[in-house]
């Protein structure tokens, strides 16, 4: 006996029970692949939501919260920001070029979706060792995704981040982050209110690209090449100059307050922007699909319903206003067609012709609103006292040339960022290759400018997470944090992407559990509300999950932009100081520890209020343009932080008052690094001793060599070229793929 | 009262930095709409940078059908000051206002990078109020920004010292470390770099006012 369509469209015979029950009747063809694509994972949080819930979402600053496209906070002047960060994980392992480029096509429509103007991009990018053929392959192709669609649409990209390590092979992480600004009278929501208003399709026509994308790609990991290669054709091809146009006509419709509702089609297409539009707004809808413009012929209606065809909207327009809409939309080349009506009683129909055969006939809401809630089992993985017992520190001996270790360690990631438009709108006041980026604050419409700057940062460890999640995610809310008080920063919200393996395995789901409770516990620490966020699981391969990888964004406001904020580099004479302690010289979870191999052990403590002592009087200094530079020390330890700065400055520095490798190499949260010079050092000092935070003289920037004694002498040139040699040497000094 | 037109196609995305420029130096700008057949009303005109017509087919292909461009070639063709900033350079050489072409740089990436340019002519409508000799830091943001012509065109471009602008460490290939060249009667520039990226103290560079002035200069001639 053959399978049960249901199971073939990625159902459960539990959820097929349940549809059953719900309508109350059999569901046909076209109503079960409707909810298949809604009931997925990635349309549905349904093993996510239950945990997600404990996240602290409120302040007093936020106007829109998790749940809508996009969260949206008022930002003063009349200004609100919307950001929101999403993955294209799976569609870029099998296609690289076209999955990232629709992720960013995505994340734009998420924002101008809001009434926003979308003002930046920065993109985590996770990807195998360099020594792997195919993780350059996917790395080079991701890298020329985001530069190809990001740069025509004209959305500049101004950070973001760039890891390669083996937990990434066969399944790499293209996260994608968007911000954008609106007048806050301009906010919208995805509503479908006002029974008898139209639903107007807009922008690309509908074809077979992307069909079920998000239950056949997002919602199940890779096993072997031949069957990700038949997943191809669930990858979506995306047109930067489509989305383009269509983002000033959406911007334009909303000017001119046409709209009563928007909601881009993203996974699930039209079934879900359909239903979703209707069940917040408590309305139904007649969906009319033979409307639906179409690339191809003999297209079936689920295929047209569930297909994800890139750069589509779906606006909800009062029938008065229909003709302005249909004439801003000729003007902007945009293709526009009323392809339903507003209706009461909350069904979702699906017709061929208005007036013809009902197709489909389910509540709307119950795609939406009662998709499954899993609480899945959870338990830590078998052994981890024995694994976390087993520590670096103790398992690996000291280096025989620590300054080979270094020298190893540290990546100019220009290669990857050169290709970005970092400076498009003339906000980018510090673009990429800084802690935090900084954008002028102008208003959206006026373009006025407010002396103030918004500052984003993102941050993800997975090594941290690999040892605890809980302990690891707070750190990485923690770097985030120090990543803004590095630019002068203090922080508004955050958002984050939740990349993390097969949510049917239970040391995943603890996994995610704990590292929910560690971004928790951390925001409650730093009052920081999480607006929006994106879960990303099944991302495995050959069976084996990836280390936990969450991704936060952060946003944060300068108060007074009134100067360019210091950024690494030194000047020569400028006096180092490192601000805040170590709570323990542990090499666990380190890069120096996991680039041996050791990927064990347990993370130095974590003190969130040291951390948050640290972040204020560093924002203050930096504010008051006392310090040359400020880097805080993650990744690589003390020593990659110098190094960094060494090869940003092209000046050298010699450091004391550094024991050993593990006093050089460890990764304890909560320190920055800030370059003084020697004239301000008493100044600096004081305020310092005032905020009664921890504070070390390591050091003096000067000359060619960047030493520190008794450890390692290396000559900031050979630094500079092995820093920014290794990925074109790599990935090439070419691009193949564009 | 000057004004300098702005062109929109559809794609264009530096409108708007180029119009806070000119506003920055106390200019006035408006948008010229890419279907509207006239740039009447406009002192000068500049065709920014962007991806006009998602530069399908090849950079500026499509654009320089037009009709805007059709009343732009007649503008410059009268004198007026013409200057195309990176994509509007490419599309000013479309349509014939400016000699040769931009091919892929010659790392067949693109390329978003802070350059330094040597004025080597500073006459014409967008350097007039530099000297030759001066170097600008002034922004890169191109894939297909590598400048090639004919060995006799370079040799008419160098003999009647249209290089306006060149660079000092050629990012992208381009022959004669050509940055900016202007047409014969030197009311018409296109150049890659964007001077509208360094218009702003905190964006890193101010070097772009100059050029930006220099074409308000001429605007107010002709007004």
């Amino acid at each position: 006996m053959s399978e049960p369509l249901y199971r073939a469209l990625g159902l459960t015979d539990d959820e097929a029970e349940a549809i059953e029950k719900l309508l109350g009747r059999q569901p046909n063809n076209l109503e079960l692949s409707m909810y298949s694509v809604m009931w997925s994972e990635h349309c549905s949080y349904k093993s996510s939501r239950l945990h997600l819930r404990r996240l602290p979402t409120e302040a007093p600053w936020v106007l829109v919260g998790p749940g809508e496209n996009a969260g949206v906070v008022d930002v003063g002047d009349g200004i609100a920001a919307a950001i929101r960060i999403e993955s294209h994980n799976h569609p870029s392992a099998i296609e690289p070029y076209q999955g990232a480029a629709t992720g960013v096509g995505g994340i734009l429509r998420d924002i101008f979706t809001m009434g926003a103007r979308p003002i930046a991009l920065m993109d985590p990018l996770r990807f195998g060792p360099l020594e792997d053929a195919r993780s350059r392959w996917i790395a080079e192709g991701v890298v020329s995704g985001v530069s190809g669609y990001g740069n025509s649409v004209g959305v500049p990209t101004v950070g973001g981040e760039t890891v390669f390590d083996a937990t990434y092979q066969g399944n790499p992480l293209v996260n994608v982050l968007c911000l954008g600004t609106l007048p806050v009278d301009r906010l919208v929501l995805g509503v479908a209110t006002g029974v008898g208003n139209l639903a107007v399709l807009l922008g690309n026509r509908t074809g077979r690209d992307g069909i079920g994308g998000v239950s056949v790609l997002a919602s199940v990991g890779f096993s072997d090449d031949e069957d990700d290669a038949a997943k191809r054709p669930s990858v979506q091809v995306g047109d930067p100059f489509e989305e383009k146009r269509l983002i000033e006509a959406c911007l334009t419709l909303l000017d001119e307050g046409l709209v009563v509702g928007i909601q881009d089609l993203g996974g699930a297409g039209l079934t879900c922007a359909a239903s979703e539009t209707a069940s917040r707004g408590g309305t139904g809808m007649d969906f009319d699909v033979s409307a639906v413009p179409r690339r191809e012929a003999g297209m079936e209606p689920f295929e047209v319903m569930t297909s994800e065809s890139q750069e589509r909207m779906l606006a909800i327009v009062e029938p008065a206003g229909i003709d302005r809409v249909m004439e801003l939309c000729a003007r902007w080349e945009v293709e526009a067609t009323v392809v339903g009506r507003v209706t009461a009683g909350g069904q979702l129909r699906i017709l061929q012709g208005f007036d013809g055969e009902v197709l489909a006939d389910v509540p709307a809401s119950t795609l939406h609103d009662d998709a499954p809630l899993y609480d899945r089992p959870m338990a830590p993985p078998a052994g981890i006292d024995d694994f976390r017992a087993d520590l670096a520190s103790v398992a690996l001996p000291a280096p025989d040339d620590v300054g080979l270790d270094l020298l190893e360690m540290v990546t100019d990631t220009s290669w990857v960022w050169s290709q970005y438009d970092h400076q498009l709108f003339l906000n980018t006041v510090v673009g990429p290759g800084g802690d935090a980026s900084v954008l002028r604050l102008k208003h959206p419409i006026s373009g006025i400018d407010t002396g103030r700057g918004l500052a984003l940062t993102t941050d993800g460890n997975h090594r941290w997470c690999a040892l605890d999640p809980r302990e690891g995610t707070a750190a990485v809310v923690a770097e985030a944090m120090l990543n803004l008080a590095c630019v002068g920063a203090r922080p508004l919200a955050l958002v984050n992407c939740l990349n993390f393996g097969n949510p049917e395995h239970p040391e995943v789901m603890w996994q995610l559990s704990e590292a929910i409770d560690g971004m928790t516990e951390a925001c409650r620490v730093f009052d920081v509300p999480v607006v929006g966020g994106n879960v990303s699981l099944y991302n495995e391969s050959q069976g084996a999950d990836i280390d936990p990888s969450p991704v936060v964004g952060l946003l944060g406001m300068v108060d007074d932009l009134a100067a360019v904020p210091p950024g690494l580099t030194w000047a020569d004479g400028d006096r180092l100081l490192l601000v805040g302690s170590a709570s323990s010289h542990e090499l666990s979870g380190s890069a120096w520890a996991f680039g041996r191999g050791h990927r064990r052990g347990t993370l130095p403590p974590l003190d969130l209020v040291s951390v948050t002592a640290v972040a204020s009087v560093v924002r203050d200094l930096v504010a008051a343009g006392l310090v040359s530079a400020a880097h805080d020390v993650s990744s690589g330890g003390l020593g990659g932080c110098v190094a960094e700065m060494a090869v940003a400055s092209g000046i050298g520095a010699r450091l004391a008052r550094v024991a050993d490798h593990a006093d050089l190499f460890h990764e304890s949260m909560g320190r920055v690094v800030l370059a003084v010079h020697p004239d301000r050092l008493a100044t600096v000092e004081d305020r310092l001793g005032d905020a009664a935070v921890e504070v070390a003289r390591i050091g003096l920037a000067s000359g060619d060599r960047l030493s520190v004694k008794g450890l390692f002498d290396l000559s900031v040139g050979q630094l500079t070229e092995r820093s920014r040699g290794r990925l074109p040497d790599a990935l090439g000094h070419g691009n193949t793929q564009a | 009262m000057t004004t300098v037109g702005v062109v929109q196609f559809p794609g264009t995305n530096c409108e708007l930095d180029a119009l806070e420029a000119i506003g920055h130096l106390g200019g006035t700008g408006q948008l010229l709409w890419h279907g509207d057949d006239t740039v009447a009303g406009v002192d000068a005109v500049i065709v920014p940078g962007g991806f006009a017509h998602g530069d399908y087919l090849r950079p500026g292909a499509i654009a320089r059908f037009s009709p805007v461009m059709q009343a732009v070639v007649a503008f410059a063709r009268s004198g007026g000051p013409v200057v195309g900033i990176c994509n509007g350079f490419q599309v000013l050489t479309e349509a014939g206002l400016l000699p040769g072409a931009l091919q892929k740089n010659r790392d067949l990436k693109f390329l978003c990078a802070m350059a330094e340019v040597q004025v080597a002519s500073d006459n014409s409508v967008f350097t007039s109020r530099t000297n030759v000799g001066d170097v600008l830091r002034i922004p890169v943001n191109h894939f297909e920004g590598n400048y090639t012509c004919s060995a006799e065109t370079l040799a008419e471009l160098e003999a009647e010292e249209r290089v306006v602008l060149r660079y000092v460490d050629n990012p992208n290939g381009s022959v004669g470390d050509i940055a900016g060249i202007c047409n014969g009667t030197r009311n018409v520039v296109g150049l890659m770099p964007h001077p509208e990226r360094a218009s702003h103290r905190l964006l890193g560079s101010e070097d772009g006012l100059p050029l930006l002035g220099s074409l308000l200069d001429a605007a107010g001639v002709t007004a």
